[in-house]
């Protein structure tokens, strides 16, 4: 059995942001990571991050996992990789599975930031080889350095969609079209723009009706949809392609918080079941934090701030001292990455929150 | 399929290293993953569905369950998070797998 003062699952930009705020102050942390390799989904971003100095704008993402594994070289704080988080069981005791080994460990707190799922949608084909997630495509192409395909139809023109089929031509790869189911771009403009200045169409009202190919994709079939989005027939463009990026979103990953008995809340707007929790990222179960994804799809600067969040108040549960400053700059941060027309729909889904 | 050259990035692939795919000799670096590797061969077909559909990476995070394979005779390895190792023997698996 392991002791520890604080266990936090997941070394994501929320997770390792919550073991600096805490080592920091003292506690002995324990960060479980399921890859080989930490930093969660900032070891892939290239782009320069937006925000202010304190979320390291201006920075790429993969430069900003450097300085948060900077910040948890600490005596107290041990970072575990190939580390996966199976359990949490009543009695407290969380279990993880460590290579071949199973371990336990016996928190006094802790934080899931254990980040999200990418969805798929229902076509025919959908399953053949050459389907991928969006960021499984940029795993390959920014974190092994390996061109993932010749031709690419990318769904979805929210930023992830956006930015990488930006980064697919950087890398070059043909993209074909941007197909995208709603009325408008998702994602900001700034991305949109650069890709139809190299030429890539974004056709908005369009989505995939099939993708087809023998043993893996040859060619992915799009059709316009109407405004109740419905396919309307003899509109269809088949692309020759072999690969379909999926960018429809992301689902948190928090099973852990189901089985540890967190009050869950079904919420669209931040990516479906999320945990209940307050301004301070607690759960509903005391000593339960969440951050990141998993707490609600945002992005990786409200990951970074919800993490040291989470942090700060699980130091706060298990008795340090912390001032209110602190908390307070926290939540300054989290409502100015939330301002404006882009932070809309978050705002909205925080509000189902706490009702 | 490996990129050379990038704008913004420098890859460390480390040590050469090669592994067996259902037999046959790939070759590949000590800080690929087994899926990543097989990508970068033009591999693409990972595993069968019960009904041999074929089946390839999907989330590349070891989140779903897309890129399982046969490694060292051990049957649903998540490939995508699994490093690869010198003299690996990696298959492609078939249906549900079965424990060794």
């Amino acid at each position: 059995m392991i002791y520890t003062d604080l266990l936090v699952v997941g070394a994501g930009p929320a997770g390792l942001s919550a073991a600096a705020a805490a080592g920091t102050q003292g506690l002995d942390v324990l960060v479980l990571e399921r890859s080989h390799q930490p930093g969660g989904q900032l070891v892939k971003q290239t782009h320069m991050f937006f925000g202010s100095k304190e979320q390291y704008a201006a920075y790429r993402g993969f430069e900003i996992a450097d300085f948060l594994l900077d910040m948890i070289k600490m005596p107290n704080v041990k970072l575990q990789l190939n580390a996966t988080a199976l359990a949490a069981y009543d009695d407290g005791i969380w279990t993880a599975q460590v290579g071949e080994k199973y371990i336990k460990v016996k928190p006094r707190a802790v934080v899931v930031a254990a980040g999200a799922n990418e969805r798929n949608i229902l076509f025919p084909g959908n399953d053949l080889p050459g389907v991928y997630g969006a960021g499984a495509v940029q795993t390959l192409m920014n974190q092994y350095g390996v061109r993932p395909a010749k031709r690419v139809v990318m769904l979805g023109a929210g930023n992830i969609g956006l930015i990488v089929s930006y980064q697919l031509l950087q890398a070059g790869v043909e993209v074909a079209a941007v197909v995208e189911a709603s009325p408008n771009i998702g994602g900001y403009l700034v991305h949109a723009s650069k890709l139809r200045r190299m030429g890539v169409p974004i056709l908005t009202s369009h989505t995939v009706k099939r993708a087809d190919g023998n043993e893996t994709l040859e060619s992915v079939t799009t059709w316009a949809i109407d405004e109740k989005w419905q396919g309307i027939p003899s509109t269809e463009v088949i692309w020759s392609a072999d690969t379909l990026c999926i960018a429809v979103g992301l689902s948190p990953l928090c099973e852990l918080l189901w089985q540890a008995g967190c009050k869950m809340v079904f919420v669209p707007e931040l990516g479906g079941y999320v945990p209940y929790r307050d301004g301070n990222m607690a759960t509903s179960i005391e000593g339960i934090y969440a951050a990141g994804d998993a707490a609600g799809v945002e992005e990786a600067s409200v990951a970074m701030v919800g993490g040291k969040l989470a942090g700060l108040s699980a130091a706060r549960y298990l008795g340090v001292d912390i001032p209110d400053e602190s908390i307070l700059d926290c939540h300054k941060q989290l409502e100015a990455l939330r301002s404006g027309p882009a932070g809309a729909k978050i705002r909205a889904g925080l509000g189902k929150l706490t009702h | 399929m490996r990129i050379e050259e990038h704008p913004i990035l420098d890859f460390n692939r480390g040590k050469p290293i090669t592994f067996t795919f259902d037999g046959q000799t790939v070759t590949s670096y000590e800080n690929e993953t087994v899926a990543v590797a097989l990508h970068s061969a033009g591999i693409r077909i990972l595993s069968r569905s019960q009904k041999q559909r074929p089946r390839g990476l999907y989330c590349a995070i070891g989140n779903c369950a897309s890129c399982m394979m046969v490694v060292d005779g051990e049957a649903n390895v998540k490939t995508c998070i699994t490093l690869v190792q010198e003299g690996m023997e990696v298959k492609t698996q078939i249906g549900k797998g079965i424990l060794a």
